[in-house]
């Protein structure tokens, strides 16, 4: 035994050393340490000036449709023509998800089968479930081609991998891409609401409007790389480089309540104070918050997302905060937007859903004690069949 | 704590005394004296960088933020000191919370039988880790890697990769709060007091006659089981404290953290890293439970104070690696002398 000692010994060490990097404690490769004078470090290769414009623009855009349905309404919808498509029913619809590896995509898949079931003409409803893994869903494209679809939903784990898959089904089938894109004009629409650039700047703007001037900002994103989480931080690194407000740190948390709230308890021991938290997502926004808590320190000004463990706190303990939402309501309209193109009705193309924001004035209406911590407010569920069981509610 | 880091004495590995046994006197294999040595000199800086650091609040709050990653290393000890390894803690850490999670759901009623079956169940992980071992003769690092995917797979078929349920505020308190108004420290934190009672379970364990079986067996199998140890028995039991200290370190970390996917990922590599840094022996043998923990304390103390001085992302991923490898290699060569 002890002969084998020294290797042992330096196995662990590699294995130690190398690991020691992906440990909750570690903060992720920061890009904070830029020289940038403003803290928010260089401007992300994903920025595109124009889009940022036109999504900032479709804020203030009313939107056309049932005002009491935001998941059928369109935002300066421009419309194609469906009639090559159209054919009599019953249908087959197919999904290609990437994944139901989040609550909020949960809350999503659970609105989507709810939304099937309230069309009759849906005789089959096939599901793939990618598993976040982009070469199962490039597979589970090509099955689901040999299966009979009639239409074809796709929410891609990753754009540009998945755009030759996507080419592919539209060769075969009606295509309706929805949440993240692809990069190609192929499918016959796509769904989203307006996007990152707007939940950004909605958060950044109201940290700008709250927090007194030199006040200090700790920005948390989830990952680097995913196109709507940079959008999101581009738009905001362009309020914050413009205000007077001293961004101390960005870092990245991989969405973990436990990695967030060490981080930020370190921010607290190292400044002193911080005071606003600005989020690019807020599923770990309560642990940011805690962390404030826990230290015994004034909460700051926080942006969250509409999950309630995050509504219910702010109702709670009195937050200073605002939540953008990416309404998970827009996993309904996919289905929608099948039977539309099946029928020949045309739809809109790009098909812009409202992206409401919950601010203190509307919160109320949004707290909702019997549905469970880490369910979304803006799913749109309440009148579909299964509410509020099938959500986790009571 | 003065009491316990007196260096012990003893000659022979097999016949160890003092301090939870295992430790050997002056500067050999296995001694706390530098990773002391360590400690109180980062302790100093960090003294420096912030001043307000040895008030009792903040200071108690670090303990808090340390006590999981002590008691994992405390568990992990037990392992390695008989000559294996654990490698499943990380991932049933992460079982656990989200365990926990789903069964609680927010009731506060549900809080203390699912604490007795969190603790089950890492007594049940623990045993399985242990027969597979000693029974069927599979090394613990290839059972316990085994058990550790086992375990990964298991929590994402079960949840589908996203946590369900929530933590009641009952169940949270153990991570998160402590005892108010207790004079000059303030809130006593329940972390600290858990951490407490196991430091003195682990130290008393080792002084037993178990300890002592269990550094034979770790110092050399074959003499051990000559003499009549029962060691497949004793290995055993340390692999079930092992996972009572994984159940323990997973009730505190859900607590402060609240429900998360990723809660115990890596932490079994943290926590081998912090027993070596204590100066046990990997192989076994040699090294003390209290080496362990002092260990464990020293990487977070090693973290606090990077943070302190700004040292974020990869960098500070490569300082932690030199500071270990530095410190795994003197105690190398410091065996060889």
């Amino acid at each position: 035994m002890r002969r084998s000692t020294p290797f042992l010994l330096a196995v662990c060490t590699a294995v130690a050393v190398g690991v020691v990097g992906c440990t909750s404690d570690v903060p992720g490769a920061s890009p904070s340490a830029g020289p940038s004078g403003a803290g928010t470090g260089e401007t992300s290769k994903f920025f595109v000036q124009a889009d940022h414009d036109n999504e900032l623009a479709l804020r203030t855009k009313s939107a056309t449709g049932p005002a009491d349905k935001p998941w059928e309404q369109a935002l300066d919808p421009k419309t194609v023509d469906t009639a090559k498509y159209k054919k009599a029913g019953p249908y087959h619809l197919c999904f290609s998800n990437a994944g139901v590896g989040n609550p909020w995509r949960q809350v999503g898949f659970k609105n989507m089968q709810a939304e099937v079931k309230l069309h009759p003409e849906i005789k089959t409803f096939t599901v793939a479930d990618a598993e976040s893994k982009d070469d199962k869903q490039i597979s589970d494209i090509t099955d689901l081609l040999g299966k009979g679809c009639d239409a074809l939903i796709v929410s891609p784990n990753t754009t540009a991998t998945l755009t030759p898959a996507v080419e592919q089904a539209c060769a075969k089938v009606p295509v309706i891409v929805f949440d993240r894109g692809v990069n190609t004009k192929c499918p016959v629409t796509f769904i989203n609401p307006i996007g990152g650039y707007a939940f950004g700047a909605t958060g950044a703007e109201f940290l700008v409007e709250k927090v007194k001037p030199k006040g200090k900002i700790l920005a948390l994103r989830i990952l680097p790389g995913v196109d709507v989480l940079e959008a999101r931080w581009g738009a905001a690194k362009v309020v914050f480089d413009k205000s007077d407000l001293d961004v101390v740190g960005v870092e990245f948390t991989d969405g973990d309540a436990a990695k967030t709230k060490t981080i930020v308890s370190n921010y607290l021991q190292r400044f002193g104070d911080i005071d606003g938290i600005w989020m690019d997502a807020g599923a770990t926004a309560v642990a940011a918050a805690e962390a404030f808590e826990d230290a015994g320190k004034p909460f700051p000004a926080i942006v969250g997302e509409d999950q309630q463990d995050f509504l219910k706190m702010w109702q709670d303990k009195k937050l200073t905060a605002i939540a953008p939402t990416y309404p998970t309501y827009q996993w309904r309209t996919p289905v929608i937007a099948a039977l539309k193109i099946l029928g020949g009705e045309a739809v809109a193309s790009p098909w812009k859903l409202p992206q409401p924001t919950i601010t203190q004035d509307n919160l109320s209406q949004y707290v909702q004690a019997d549905m469970p911590p880490l369910h979304y407010a803006m799913c749109g569920c309440a009148t579909l069949p299964g509410y509020p069981k099938d959500w986790g509610g009571k | 704590m003065s009491t316990q880091l007196a260096t012990p004495t003893g000659s022979a590995p097999a016949v160890p005394s003092g301090l939870g046994g295992g430790g050997r006197s002056g500067w050999g294999a296995g001694s706390i004296r530098p990773v002391l040595i360590i400690l109180v000199l980062l302790l100093i800086a960090v003294g420096i960088r912030q001043p307000d650091f040895y008030d009792p609040p903040v200071l108690l709050a670090f303990l808090k933020r340390a006590a999981p990653l002590i008691i994992l290393a405390a568990g992990q000890y037990f392992v390695i000191v008989a000559g294996d390894f654990d490698l499943s803690v990380g991932s049933l850490v992460t079982a656990e919370v989200v365990i926990a999670a789903r069964l609680i759901d927010g009731d506060p009623a549900a809080t203390w039988p699912v604490i007795v079956l969190l603790l089950g169940f890492g007594l049940l992980i623990g045993l399985v880790n242990g027969l597979v071992t000693t029974l069927l003769q599979v090394p613990s690092f290839i059972t316990t890697l085994g058990m550790y995917l086992v375990l990964v797979g298991a929590v994402y078929t079960w949840t589908g990769g996203s946590p369900r349920g929530a933590l009641s505020e009952e169940f949270r308190q153990f991570g998160r709060r402590g005892i108010d108004g207790v004079p000059v420290l303030g809130q006593l934190p329940y972390a600290v007091l858990v951490l407490a009672g196991v430091a003195v379970l682990a130290v008393l364990a080792m002084r037993s006659d178990f300890g002592k079986v269990l550094l034979a067996v770790g110092d050399n199998p074959r003499a051990a089981r000559v003499t009549g140890a029962r060691t497949a028995r004793v290995r055993t039991i340390a692999f079930l404290a092992s996972g009572l200290a994984a159940a323990v370190a997973a009730i505190l970390l859900g607590g402060f953290g609240g429900v998360s996917f990723q809660v115990g990922q890596g932490l079994e590599f943290t926590a081998i890293t912090a027993v070596v840094l204590g100066g046990v022996v990997l192989g076994g043998g040699r090294g003390s439970v209290a080496g362990a923990m002092l260990g464990a304390l020293t990487l977070q103390t090693l973290l606090t104070l990077l943070n302190l001085l700004g040292v974020s992302g990869a960098l500070s991923s490569a300082v932690q690696g030199l500071i270990i490898l530095a410190a795994v290699a003197v105690g190398t060569l410091r065996r060889r002398t």
